[in-house]
């Protein structure tokens, strides 16, 4: 293989005039990070919603959990991307979306809405499964004792069923935050857009791109250990 | 409703009618073929991944799962990057050429997603050989049958057949992947409509219209996976 | 504050470990700390008429009609699948029915008007498989209903639970989850959950059919005690030496109809229908 290996090259100056290829890396790690942060909090709250809704006794809640999910998992998410990004504003009255477009930082905004409400389709289907899982009992034993649906989920159904979903939350999770490399087509600086752009900038290919496969890995195992602790500290005795 | 009319008022589907023939011929034809070849080429490795993964020799599990692993660690944007550029070097590394070679985006795309998927399909495999009873190995040997006899005419048909319904949903998700493509600038279906959507200035028409087309394929591709899961299920 | 028409008794057997109490050795009185408040003095505190219901196309419950008054025993037994569990659930409203009409205390259960929350704040009920909730503590599955549903401070609900806790020989193990429990201690803490609520009437659906052999004893004490107490109950079980030694009344259901209702004595006695006779052999034979 006949290519020029240079190691040195994340501390050398990035044409960008702020700092080495290391910095530039570094500040794609800080918004992959931040984005897949802000994704969650947005899939969390509403996959949760989504998933409580498809296990309620009325029809009506349910058509519209399986809408939503069906609607966010049968569209690419690229596609959903740019959804959000280009065709939104177009489609919105013409004040809001000028003032979309003149939104600063508008890729990291899009980027965390689409992640969210996409992420939020995947953990409603876990969310779901798990609220399913538990026994039928639960549910009655909650309402026999007087407890009102929305208090039964509260405080019985849903603290068993995030302790029963955990291990796939925690790979939505990832999933999640891998995600985010796709917001790179509509501009977002994380860290797989300055990967290349650090090869575009220093041809230095398999450098730019060893570095982020290693900071991907690391993120991995640091989420992977966090949910194991996460795990053992809500473990219920006994079970 | 007044909105709603005013939203596509000032559309113009015109622009969906005269290209047509090239985001389905060109674009859908090329999404379809790779999905198509990754897929099988997927799932073949997967289940030769899975196999070593549960041969219970030394090193071959190890090797199998720190693969999978790797591949599951990484955003397959960044994967895509990675054989688009890694590939022309490997291909002369092989063949002992000069210069690295050029490899065309098709052949570039269709290993970095039979490599990528694989990792994904051998974890449906590894579930799917060992929802197999061990008595059906255990009766497989019994009567004579080598070890990839027992694989090849015993466990393996068992395996794929329940996996069935799981396989084809990641083959949809699959489909849905190979969108993707379009950080390489090559003209699959989302490809296509974009340079359409750039070309005629029409991003709002030819996006809507992508996710219409995607979303019916894949809502009626699951349709048809969930009928078949209940016909697997009734069978078994 | 003690004001039971019986006095207690002692328990029947005790099979627990000496680090539990047995139920009914506590230092004071019974499991029934507050008389409950009843608001229909005349009446039944049950009342089950013409009830129907149907799955589907599938009729599990036929124009049943029977009733409990207050501080009577009612044993509702029958081979399985014939609607006995279904119907003690039409009670509290966890099932609804087509058909008829159920009111508890006065109130009818599937009235749209009716603020169900509370009224089946006032039915006690314990299930066949306990149901304590695995992710909380005993003390937090004895006091979560009394502070959501009854609005009681959180320091006089587990006070409550807690003597509730010690009339059931359990007290040693508020501490504790239920994973940790045996069948018949998680069921003697899901009774005295039922009765933290200060319930006016007790429906048991098949509390002893999930435990060991071992462990039915405990559980059974526990119910002759409250019996013997004076509560209102309606049980849905085959323990038929729990039927003989507390029961008022039985009510034999076969295929979704009420068969029999009778007096303890006549039904055990002389059944008048074929169906319970033969439950009766059968059961009774081992």
């Amino acid at each position: 293989m006949n290519y020029n290996w240079n190691w040195g090259i994340f501390f050398e100056a990035s044409p960008e005039g702020n700092g080495t290829y290391a910095d530039m890396l570094l500040s794609g790690l800080m918004w992959t990070i931040v984005t897949a942060l802000c994704a969650w909090v947005i899939a969390f709250a509403v996959g949760s919603v989504i998933g409580v809704l498809r296990t309620l006794p009325g029809r009506g809640a349910q058509m519209v959990g399986n809408a939503y999910v069906e609607l966010f998992r049968n569209i690419p998410l690229l596609v959903q991307m740019f959804l959000w990004y280009f065709v939104l504003p177009e489609v919105l009255p013409e004040s809001w979306g000028t003032w979309l477009k003149q939104l600063p930082n508008a890729p990291f905004y899009t980027a965390v809405v689409c992640l969210g409400f996409f992420t939020a389709s995947r953990v409603a289907e876990q969310v779901r499964a798990g609220i399913q899982a538990l026994p039928r009992g639960q549910r009655m034993a909650g309402t026999a004792l007087g407890l009102t649906t929305a208090q039964t989920y509260r405080y019985v159904l849903l603290p068993n069923a995030y302790r029963i979903i955990l291990p796939p939350l925690t790979s939505e999770f990832l999933n999640n935050l891998k995600n985010t490399s796709v917001a790179l087509t509509i501009g977002l600086l994380e860290l797989t857009a300055r990967a290349r752009a650090m090869q575009e900038f220093s041809f230095q290919v398999f450098e730019a791109f060893t570095a982020a496969t290693v900071i991907y890995i690391i993120i991995n195992l640091i989420v992977v250990t966090v949910a194991g602790v996460i795990e053992r500290r809500v473990a219920v005795p006994g079970r | 409703m007044g909105l709603g009319l005013a939203m596509f008022s000032n559309f113009d589907f015109s622009v969906i009618l005269n290209s047509w023939r090239y985001l389905f011929f060109d674009g859908m034809a090329f999404t379809l073929t790779l999905t198509a070849l990754a897929a099988i080429g997927g799932v073949v490795l997967g289940t030769l991944i899975a196999m070593m993964r549960l041969s219970g020799l030394p090193v071959l599990p190890q090797v199998a799962k720190a693969y999978v692993n790797f591949m599951r660690s990484l955003p397959l944007v960044l994967v895509i990057f990675w054989f688009y550029f890694l590939v022309p070097y490997i291909g002369q590394w092989i063949i002992g050429s000069e210069r690295p070679i050029q490899v065309g985006a098709f052949s570039s795309s269709l290993i970095t997603f039979t490599l990528f998927e694989a990792a994904y399909f051998s974890e449906i495999m590894r579930a799917g050989i060992q929802s197999i009873p061990k008595g059906q190995s255990a009766a497989a040997s019994a009567l004579g049958l080598t070890y990839w006899q027992s694989m090849g005419s015993i466990i393996l048909p068992q395996a794929f057949r329940n996996m069935l319904p799981v396989l084809l949903t990641q083959t949809i998700v699959l489909f849905q992947d190979t969108s993707l493509v379009y950080v390489l600038s090559i003209t699959d279906f989302l490809g296509a409509a974009s340079k359409i959507a750039q070309r005629d200035g029409r991003l709002v028409e030819m996006y809507v219209f992508a996710a219409i087309v995607y979303f019916a394929i894949c809502f009626i591709a699951s349709l048809l996976v969930r009928r078949l899961q209940r016909r697997v299920a009734i069978i078994r | 504050m003690t004001s039971s028409a019986m006095p207690p008794v002692s328990p029947v057997s005790e099979p627990q470990a000496a680090t539990d109490a047995a139920p009914g050795t506590g230092p004071v009185g019974t499991l029934l700390t507050e008389r409950p408040p009843v608001t229909a003095t005349t009446g039944p505190m049950i009342a089950i008429d013409d009830v129907s219901k149907w799955y589907g196309d599938f009729q599990v419950l036929t124009n049943c009609t029977t009733s409990v008054t207050k501080g009577e025993v009612v044993v509702v037994c029958g081979p399985s699948g014939s609607g006995k569990s279904t119907l003690i659930k039409c009670v509290n409203a966890l099932e609804p029915f087509q058909k008829g009409q159920i009111t508890v205390d006065g109130t009818r259960v599937a009235d749209k008007k009716t603020n169900l929350p509370k009224l089946r704040s006032r039915v006690g009920m314990v299930f066949q498989h306990f149901e304590l909730f695995p992710h909380l503590s005993i003390t937090d599955n004895l006091s979560l209903a009394q502070r959501k549903v009854l609005g009681r401070p959180k320091a006089e609900a587990e006070a409550k639970g807690l003597a509730l806790l010690e009339r059931v020989g359990l007290k040693a193990h508020a501490h504790k989850f239920p994973g940790q429990l045996s069948g018949g201690q998680q069921q003697r803490v899901a009774i005295a959950r039922a009765l933290a609520m200060n319930p006016i009437v007790m429906l048991f659906d098949e509390p002893t059919s999930a435990l060991d052999p071992e462990m039915v004893g405990e559980v059974l004490d526990v119910m002759v005690e409250l019996a013997r107490e004076g509560m209102t109950m309606m049980v849905v079980t085959h323990e038929m030496g729990f039927a003989r030694k507390v029961a008022n009344r039985v009510i034999f259901m076969d295929k979704g109809e009420i068969v029999e209702d009778a007096q303890k004595e006549e039904f055990f006695g002389s059944p008048r229908s074929e169906r319970a006779q033969t439950f009766l052999s059968r059961i009774l034979s081992h």
